[in-house]
């Protein structure tokens, strides 16, 4: 149970991460579309890097879980 | 759009369609030799994300390729032999000639310790067709270079010298510095290196290549070595003794400089591993919550969300090469810069 309930915040810190990047990106782009490109880009590369930190979380959820 | 487009789009829609049902389907044979246990996914999930003695393409006959092993022991020196022989007629695992299969390691039947095990495994297979890939694209895209001096790339060069000018102009040499030329070498090869693994590990049937902690360590240790040897004074006395902060400070700066020398290749390491062993775990267990409901209608939602999550899995390994090599240049960059204490400290 301890498993289902980590992995259920490791997407809650994940989905809080990538929320506030988002926004940022989008506001940034809001604020000047010419650099919209760049910040697409930015935003992509942060992304990945939260996604990789609520993996972290994941793998060890699994690894209880799986015993 | 033009008609050839149009029906190249199609053609392609059709090979994912296929692709991710072929994929389905593999793990439907999995599990339908033994139909009479219950479906267990985290067997499954776990044997295809892990390394094996064995490359298993699909059931029968000629479906597995018996890769063979190479063991070292200092009773009986170096033995190989073919993988084959550790399997009988119902694909049990026996022993054979004084060594036995156990989850993956090998031991000595007799004493039971463990054995050197040098073996030719899926995952030290797919390294040697990446290296294989590698040389052939490059030797090809070198020639394309020489031979359209001057003119407009074509082929294969047209695909990867965009790449590779992008990696020199907007990884490396922004973050090296002005001696970036001495280690573009290393960090392009790394950087094709992990886009190649990854993308390989992402077709039907293929192994975990760049999931795998040891090829990734072997990479990260790779930087490390890199950066500590090509390390000058003035990255050395940063470490060691901080300059500008007052004493007691330093002492305390002086053992977490330390650990950060080791800790930026472990995170280097453990970054690619994850994130490359959990997107195929996503995609594992969303094929088997199809067998777990046993439902066509759970099959045909599943298999649309998993060619989604395919397409994100490119991506990720795209952005996972590219961080990689983005981390290795500016951790290199770091150990190189030329301080000029009268600027800041």
């Amino acid at each position: 149970m301890g498993a289902g309930i980590g992995a259920g915040l490791v997407a809650i810190g994940a989905g809080l991460g990538i929320g506030k990047i988002g926004a940022a990106a989008m506001e940034g782009m809001a604020r000047q579309p010419e650099a919209s490109g760049k910040i697409q880009g930015a935003m992509l590369v942060i992304a990945a890097l939260i996604e990789v930190a609520a993996l972290f979380g994941l793998v060890i959820c699994l690894l209880i879980s799986l015993g | 759009m033009s008609a050839v487009y149009k029906r190249i789009k199609l053609i392609l829609l059709v090979i994912a369609l296929m692709a991710t049902s072929g994929l389905v389907q593999s793990a439907q044979a999995a599990e339908g030799a033994d139909s009479t246990k219950a479906f267990n996914a985290s067997e499954v999930i776990l044997h295809h994300v892990l390394d094996d003695h064995i490359w298993h393409f699909f059931d029968g006959h000629y479906g597995t390729w018996y890769l063979p092993i190479i063991v070292y022991t200092k009773e009986r020196g170096l033995e190989s032999f073919s993988s084959h022989h550790f399997y009988n007629e119902n694909h049990e695992v026996v022993p054979y000639n004084g060594y036995k299969l156990e989850h993956n390691h090998i031991y000595l039947e007799a004493t039971g310790e463990q054995v050197l095990d040098l073996s030719i495994t899926k995952n030290v297979a797919t390294l040697f067709i990446n290296a294989i890939i590698l040389l052939l694209v490059f030797t090809a895209v070198a020639r394309g270079y020489k031979k359209n001096a001057g003119k407009a790339p074509k082929g294969i060069q047209a695909l990867i010298e965009p790449i590779i000018v992008f990696v020199r102009d907007e990884v490396v040499k922004p973050n090296v510095g002005p001696k970036y030329e001495k280690f573009l070498p290393y960090l392009l090869t790394l950087f094709f290196f992990i886009l190649f693994g990854n993308l390989l590990g992402l077709l039907p049937g293929a192994s975990n290549l760049t999931g795998n902690i040891a090829v990734t360590a072997t990479l990260a240790i790779g930087t490390f070595l890199i950066t500590n040897l090509s390390g000058n004074a003035s990255y050395w006395g940063h470490i060691f003794w901080t300059p500008g902060v007052p004493l007691p400070l330093r002492l305390i700066i002086l053992p977490v400089e330390i650990l950060g020398i080791f800790t930026k290749p472990i995170s280097l390491a453990v970054r690619l591993f994850v994130a490359i062993t959990a997107g195929h775990i996503v995609l594992l267990s969303l094929i088997c919550l199809v067998f777990v409901f046993g439902s066509v209608y759970v099959g045909i939602g599943s298999s649309l969300i998993v060619m989604f999550i395919n397409l994100i899995e490119l991506l990720v390994a795209g952005i996972q090469a590219y961080v990689f090599t983005l981390f290795s240049s500016l951790y290199i960059g770091m150990a190189v810069a030329e301080h000029h204490h009268d600027d800041h400290h």
